[in-house]
C-alpha cells in the first residue's frame, strides 16, 4: 500500500513536474541568522515566531532556513556569505552585531536581498528594522507607575546600550506622568543572557525595595522570583505569564511576524525595495500581553488609552520638555524627540538617580 | 547603613553558592582519586535538564532531583569509560564532555522550553524559621542547601577519617603503589568519576528545579568552570571549597547590591571582583610553598594502567 | 574481562596515523545512526558535514580561515602542557592580544602606513604575554595554581574587551551601538585570495607551526620541556630551571593566542566588537591534545575542527537539522579520536590473561 502510494506520488510528481517547473524556479529561500539558540524563549525565539509565520502565510512559495548560537565574530560572515552563495533570496540577520558582516555580504551578493535588525547602515540590496519598543515600555511605565505601593521600580539593564537606556527613560517619563514620587533603581548584569544571574539582581532590587521588577534581559527567570517574592513584573520579548501568572503584569512582545510576511511577499512580487523600518505599536510590530487581572479597571484603560493614542499619533513617548540630569534640555517643550536622537539615547532624563556606567 | 537588607542578602548567597558547592564538592573527590575532570560544565547542564524534564512530567521533585544525579551520572560514565579502561587523554577528554553535553541538552530541552513549574519550596519550620534574623538565615532554605552542606561534611570526613577516603587519596597520589598493594585503581577512580558526575548532576538540578525553575539552553552559564576554578582554590579540601563557593557567590551578589545602592563604578569592573578577589585570596593562602605543594594529588591528571 | 588492553613493548609508529582513521570511520557510523534516529538520510548528512563545507574554493578559504586561531594557539599551549603548564586562560590572552593590536589600529584610525600591520601583530603578541605573565608571576614567585588564576583572568579580560566597547573605544559615529571603528585598509591584513577572506594569517600560522617543531624537536629549550614534563625530579637534577620553563611556556602561549586574536580582528572582523572569540582558547585546549602536543598534529586537528564548525553551518542550511546536533556530533568524534589514541600504546586481546601475566596484575 504504502509502496503503491509513493510510487503514484512519484508519477504525479514527475508529470506536474515538466509543468510547474517555473513555479518551482520561483520559490523563494529565505534565510534566518540568530544570534542565540531559539530555545531561548526571547530575542531569537520570537525572531523563529516571525519565521514560522512566513511558512504559513505563503506556503510552496518560500522555504526557509535557519542557523542558530550565530557568534557575532567572525563566523557572521560566514554564515551569511554561504546563505547567500546556497541560493538564498532573502536574508534576516537578526542582531546588531551582524551589521558589518551583512553588508560586506551584501556588497558581494547584489542580487540577494538582505535585511538586517536593528542597525544603521543600508545598502540597495540591504534594509533595517527595527521594533520601537520603547512604546511598550511607556504603557507599561503608566501601570507600573499606578501598580507600586514602595514607589520603586527595580530594573535589570543587560548592557548600557541606547536601546536600553531609551526603554529605561520611557518608563520613568510614564511613570512619572502617574506617580510623581517615583524612583527607580537600576541594577547592570552585563550579560543578556544568564537566568541565575537575572534571579540574583531582581532579588536584590526587591529587598531594597523595589515592588515591580523590569527587565531588559532575556529569560524569564525575574519574572519567576517576583511571583515568589509576591511582587510585580513585566516581561520581556515573549510573553512570560506561565512563569508567574500573579506577579506578571504584562510583557511586551516582539512580533516580527507582520514585517517579515510582508517583506517576504516584496520579494515575491518584486516590490522588494531598501527601506529603513522602525515601526512601533500601529503594524502590530510590538505588541502588549494581555494585561493581569489583578490591575485595576481604571489602570487597564489608561494603559490602553495610552497604547491607542500611540498608535494613532496623539501620544508621543519622548515629547518635550525633556532634560536630561544635568538639566540641560535635550527636547524643547512642544517638541517630539526626532529618531536621530532617540537612536543614539545616552543619558537618563532628569529624576533618575545614578549615572549610565560609561 | 540598616542591616536590613543583609538577611535578604545572605539569602541571595546561599541560592547562588549551592550549585557551586555541589559541582566543586564532587570533583573534589574526583581530583583527589587522581582524575582531572574538565567536564563540569556538561555534566551540570544534563542534570539540569533531566531534573527539569522529570519535574515538569510528574510533579516530584525528589524524583527530579534523582534524575539530575543519575543523568551527570551516566555522562560521567562516558567519561570515565574513556579515561580510566581506554586511557584517553583527561583534560581534552573532559572538554569533549562539556561539547558534548551542552549540545545534547539543547537536543532533550528543545520540547521544554517555556514550561515551569513551582519549583522547589522552602522549609519552613513553625517556630523555627519565624525568630527573627537566624530563622531566614538558618531555617529558611529549601532542602538541598542543607543537603550540600551534609555533603561537604560527609566527603571532608570520608576523605580523611575512612579507609575508604584513604584509598582514593592513595589512588590520586600514587597509584602505583595502591596497585601494588592489592588495590584497584581503576574501580577506586571509576567510583570517584560517577561520584563526581552525580553531584555535578545535583548542582545542575539545583539550577533548573530551585534557583530558577526553568529550562533554557546553556542554563548553567559558566558555573561549572567557576565550579572547576573553586577546586584548584580550595586545594582539594571540601570545606574550603564550599567557603570559595560562598566567597564567590557572596561577592557576585554583593556587586549587585552595590549598583543597587547607587555605587558609581562602571557594571564591568563590579562584575570583575569575584574573579580577582578569588586570585587575591589564593594568592595569599598558598604563598607557603611547602604547604601548598602537598596538597595537589600527585598523580592528577595521569591515566593508570595495570600493565605490571 | 574478556577484552583487555595489553601494553605494546614500544608505541605503534603504524598505529599513530592508522588510529584517527578508524576513530573516524567509527563516528561516520555512530553518527550514521544517530542521523537515521533523527529521521536524516544518514549518508546526506555525512556528506553535508565532511565533504559540503569544503567543495568550493570559499568554503576552503573559510576553512583556513577558521583553522588558524586554533592552530596558533594550540601549538602555544601543547607546549606548555608537555611541561605540566596548565594555561587554560588562552581565551583572555587572545582577547587581550585582539585589544593591544586593535588598540593600535584605532590610535592609528587616520594614518596610513605599511608599518601599521605588523606592528599591530607585534603588539598582539605583547598583550597575549603579558596577560599570561600575570598567572606565570603568580605561581613563580607566590606559588599559585595557573589552572585557578589564567581562567580568572579569562574572564576578567572578557569584561576588560566589553567595558572598552561599550566605553571609550565605541565609535563616536556608531550611534553609541558597542563596537569601535571599522579599520582602514591598512590595518587590515593582506588577503591571499580575492573574493574570499584568506589572509596572511595563516600563513603566520604555518609558520608557528615550524616554528614550534623546531623548537620541541630541535632546540635545548625543547628538550628541556619534555624532560620536565616526563620527570620533574630528573630535570631538577639535570639543572633545569623550572620557574624559568613554567615563564617561557606561559609566555610562548600567551603570545601565540593574542597573536590569533590580532589575526582575528584585523583579518577576519575588521573592527574591536564585543565578542571576539566563541571560544578558540578553550576549544584550542582539546586541539593541542588530538594533535598529540605535536606541531603538526596540531595542525590537522585544528583543521579537523574547524571542518566541523563549517560542517555545523551547512547541517544548519541545508539539512535544517538543529546546531545542538553539532554539538553532539562533534562530542563524539572527539570521544572516539581521544579513546582510539589507546591503540598506539596498547593492543586489544580478546579472552583471559595468561597466567603469568594475572601474577603481575
Amino acid at each position: 500500500m504504502k509502496f503503491r502510494s509513493k510510487l503514484a506520488t512519484a508519477a504525479a510528481a514527475v508529470i506536474l513536474a515538466a509543468g510547474v517547473s517555473s513555479a518551482v524556479q520561483a520559490q523563494l529561500k529565505i534565510g534566518f541568522v540568530y544570534v542565540g539558540p531559539i530555545g531561548d524563549h526571547g530575542w531569537s525565539y520570537e525572531h523563529n515566531q516571525g519565521r514560522l509565520a512566513i511558512e504559513k502565510a505563503l506556503g510552496d512559495k518560500v522555504m526557509t532556513t535557519y542557523v542558530e548560537k550565530v557568534p557575532e565574530g567572525a563566523d557572521a560572515q560566514r554564515v551569511i556569505s554561504k546563505l547567500a552563495s546556497s541560493g538564498h533570496g532573502l536574508i534576516f540577520t537578526t542582531s546588531f552585531g551582524y551589521m558589518n558582516p551583512t553588508l560586506r555580504a551584501a556588497k558581494r551578493f547584489p542580487k540577494v536581498k538582505f535585511e538586517h535588525a536593528t542597525g544603521f547602515k543600508r545598502a540597495p540590496n540591504m534594509s533595517t528594522y527595527s521594533a520601537r519598543f520603547y512604546e511598550g515600555r511607556y504603557v507599561v511605565g503608566k501601570v507600573v507607575g499606578n501598580m507600586t505601593k514602595s514607589n520603586v521600580i527595580g530594573y535589570i539593564g543587560s548592557f548600557p546600550i541606547p536601546e536600553v537606556i531609551r526603554g529605561i527613560n520611557a518608563t520613568y517619563l510614564a511613570a512619572k506622568s502617574v506617580n510623581p514620587n517615583i524612583k527607580m533603581k537600576i541594577v547592570w548584569v552585563s550579560t543578556w543572557f544568564d537566568p541565575g544571574k537575572e534571579a540574583d539582581a531582581a532579588k536584590t532590587l526587591i529587598d531594597q525595595g523595589a515592588d515591580v521588577i523590569m527587565q531588559h534581559t532575556d529569560s524569564p527567570a525575574p519574572v519567576q522570583v517576583a511571583q515568589q517574592r509576591g511582587v510585580w513584573a513585566v516581561g520581556q520579548a515573549s510573553d512570560m505569564t506561565n512563569f508567574g501568572p500573579k506577579a506578571h503584569l504584562t510583557s511586551i512582545i516582539d512580533n516580527w511576524a507582520p514585517y517579515y510576511v510582508a517583506r517576504a511577499k516584496a520579494v515575491l512580487d518584486g516590490t522588494w525595495k531598501s527601506t529603513d523600518t522602525w515601526d512601533g505599536f500601529k503594524p502590530g510590530m510590538v505588541q502588549m500581553s494581555a494585561f493581569n487581572k489583578a490591575i485595576p479597571a481604571n489602570v487597564v484603560a489608561l494603559a490602553n488609552a495610552t497604547r491607542d493614542g500611540i498608535t494613532n499619533g496623539t501620544i508621543f513617548p519622548f515629547a518635550g520638555e525633556i532634560k536630561d540630569q544635568a538639566g540641560k534640555v535635550r527636547v524643547k517643550a512642544g517638541a517630539k524627540a526626532d529618531d536621530g536622537l532617540l537612536a543614539g539615547m545616552n543619558f537618563y532624563v532628569q529624576g533618575i538617580d545614578g549615572t549610565i556606567p560609561k | 547603613m540598616s542591616v536590613d537588607w543583609l538577611i535578604p542578602a545572605l539569602l541571595t548567597i546561599v541560592t547562588a553558592a549551592t550549585p557551586l558547592v555541589f559541582a566543586a564538592v564532587g570533583e573534589v573527590v574526583v581530583e583527589k582519586a587522581g582524575v582531572l575532570n574538565l567536564g563540569v560544565e556538561g555534566m551540570m547542564i544534563i542534570g539540569a535538564i533531566a531534573a527539569f524534564a522529570t519535574a515538569v512530567s510528574t510533579g516530584n521533585e525528589f524524583l527530579a532531583i534523582i534524575a539530575g544525579a543519575g543523568a551527570g551520572m551516566l555522562i560521567a560514565l562516558i567519561f570515565g569509560v574513556l579515561t580510566v579502561y581506554l586511557q584517553s587523554n583527561q583534560v581534552a577528554t573532559g572538554l569533549a564532555l562539556t561539547i558534548f553535553g551542552l549540545g545534547l541538552s539543547a537536543l532533550i530541552g528543545h520540547s521544554y522550553v517555556g514550561k515551569t513549574f513551582d519549583g522547589l519550596a522552602k522549609l519552613n519550620i513553625p517556630g523555627l524559621s519565624d525568630i527573627p534574623v537566624i530563622g531566614p538565615v538558618l531555617f529558611g532554605h529549601d532542602a538541598l542547601v542543607y543537603l550540600s552542606v551534609v555533603s561537604v561534611a560527609i566527603v571532608a570526613w570520608v576523605l580523611t577519617r575512612t579507609r575508604m577516603g584513604l584509598l582514593i587519596r592513595a589512588v590520586g597520589e600514587n597509584h602505583d603503589a595502591a596497585h601494588s598493594i592489592g588495590y584497584s585503581v581503576t574501580l577506586v577512580r571509576l567510583g570517584a568519576i560517577l561520584f563526581g558526575g552525580a553531584m555535578a548532576g545535583v548542582g545542575g538540578a539545583y539550577l533548573s528545579v530551585a534557583y530558577t525553575p526553568l529550562w533554557v539552553e546553556n542554563m548553567t552559564a559558566g558555573r561549572g568552570w567557576i565550579a572547576l576554578a573553586l577546586v584548584v582554590f580550595a586545594s582539594w579540601k571540601p570545606w574550603r571549597a564550599f567557603f570559595g563557593a560562598y566567597l564567590f557567590g557572596g561577592i557576585t551578589i554583593i556587586q549587585l547590591y552595590a549598583q543597587g545602592m547607587g555605587v558609581e563604578v562602571s557594571a564591568q569592573f563590579l562584575s570583575m571582583l569575584p574573579y580577582i578577589a578569588t586570585i587575591l585570596v589564593l594568592v595569599i593562602i598558598s604563598r607557603d610553598s611547602a604547604r601548598a605543594r602537598l596538597d595537589a594529588p600527585a598523580c592528577l591528571g595521569k591515566n593508570f594502567h595495570a600493565s605490571g | 574481562m574478556l577484552v583487555r588492553l595489553e601494553q605494546r613493548p614500544e608505541a605503534s609508529k603504524s598505529m599513530i596515523y592508522v588510529s584517527p582513521l578508524i576513530a573516524v570511520v567509527l563516528t561516520v557510523l555512530t553518527a550514521m545512526v544517530m542521523f537515521a534516529l533523527l529521521g536524516v538520510y544518514p549518508v546526506k548528512a555525512i556528506e553535508t558535514f565532511f565533504i559540503e563545507p569544503v567543495s568550493s574554493l570559499d568554503g576552503l578559504a573559510e576553512l583556513l580561515v577558521k583553522a588558524t586561531p586554533l592552530v596558533l594557539i594550540g601549538v602555544g599551549l601543547s607546549l606548555g602542557f608537555q611541561a605540566n603548564v596548565w594555561n587554560i586562560g588562552a581565551e583572555g590572552q587572545l582577547v587581550i592580544g585582539a585589544l593591544a593590536g586593535g588598540g593600535l589600529a584605532l590610535a592609528f584610525f587616520d594614518q596610513q602606513s605599511i608599518f601599521l600591520v605588523p606592528a599591530m601583530l607585534v603588539c598582539g603578541v605583547l598583550g597575549g604575554m603579558a596577560w599570561a605573565a600575570i598567572p606565570a608571576w603568580l605561581k613563580t614567585r607566590y606559588n599559585t595554581n595557573e589552572i585557578l588564576t589564567s581562567l580568572m583572568l579569562t574572564y576578567v579580560g572578557l569584561l576588560v574587551l566589553s567595558y572598552l566597547v561599550h566605553g571609550p573605544w565605541k565609535d563616536p559615529q556608531g550611534m553609541n551601538f558597542p563596537e569601535s571603528r571599522l579599520f582602514h585598509d591598512s590595518a587590515l591584513l593582506p588577503i591571499l585570495i580575492d573574493e574570499t577572506r584568506l589572509n596572511v594569517g595563516a600563513l603566520i600560522a604555518l609558520f608557528v607551526v615550524v616554528l614550534g617543531w623546531i623548537l620541541i624537536s630541535r632546540h635545548i629549550i625543547g628538550f628541556q620541556i619534555k624532560v620536565i614534563g616526563m620527570a620533574p625530579m630528573a630535570a631538577s637534577f639535570a639543572g633545569f630551571k623550572e620557574k624559568r620553563l613554567i615563564w617561557l611556556t606561559l609566555l610562548i602561549s600567551g603570545g601565540c593566542a593574542g597573536l590569533a586574536g590580532v589575526i582575528e580582528l584585523s583579518g577576519a572582523i575588521g573592527q574591536i566588537v564585543p565578542s571576539i572569540s566563541p571560544g578558540y582558547g578553550f576549544t584550542a585546549i582539546i586541539v593541542a591534545f588530538l594533535g598529540r602536543l605535536h606541531p603538526v598534529g596540531v595542525l590537522f586537528a585544528g583543521l579537523l575542527m574547524a571542518l566541523t564548525y563549517l560542517g555545523g553551518d551547512s547541517a544548519q542550511i541545508t539539512m535544517n537539522l538543529p546546531n545542538a546536533v553539532t554539538g553532539v556530533f562533534q562530542g563524539m568524534l572527539l570521544f572516539f579520536l581521544l579513546a582510539s589514541d589507546v591503540l598506539i600504546k596498547y593492543r586489544v586481546r580478546f579472552g583471559a590473561p595468561k597466567i603469568n601475566t594475572e601474577a603481575a596484575e
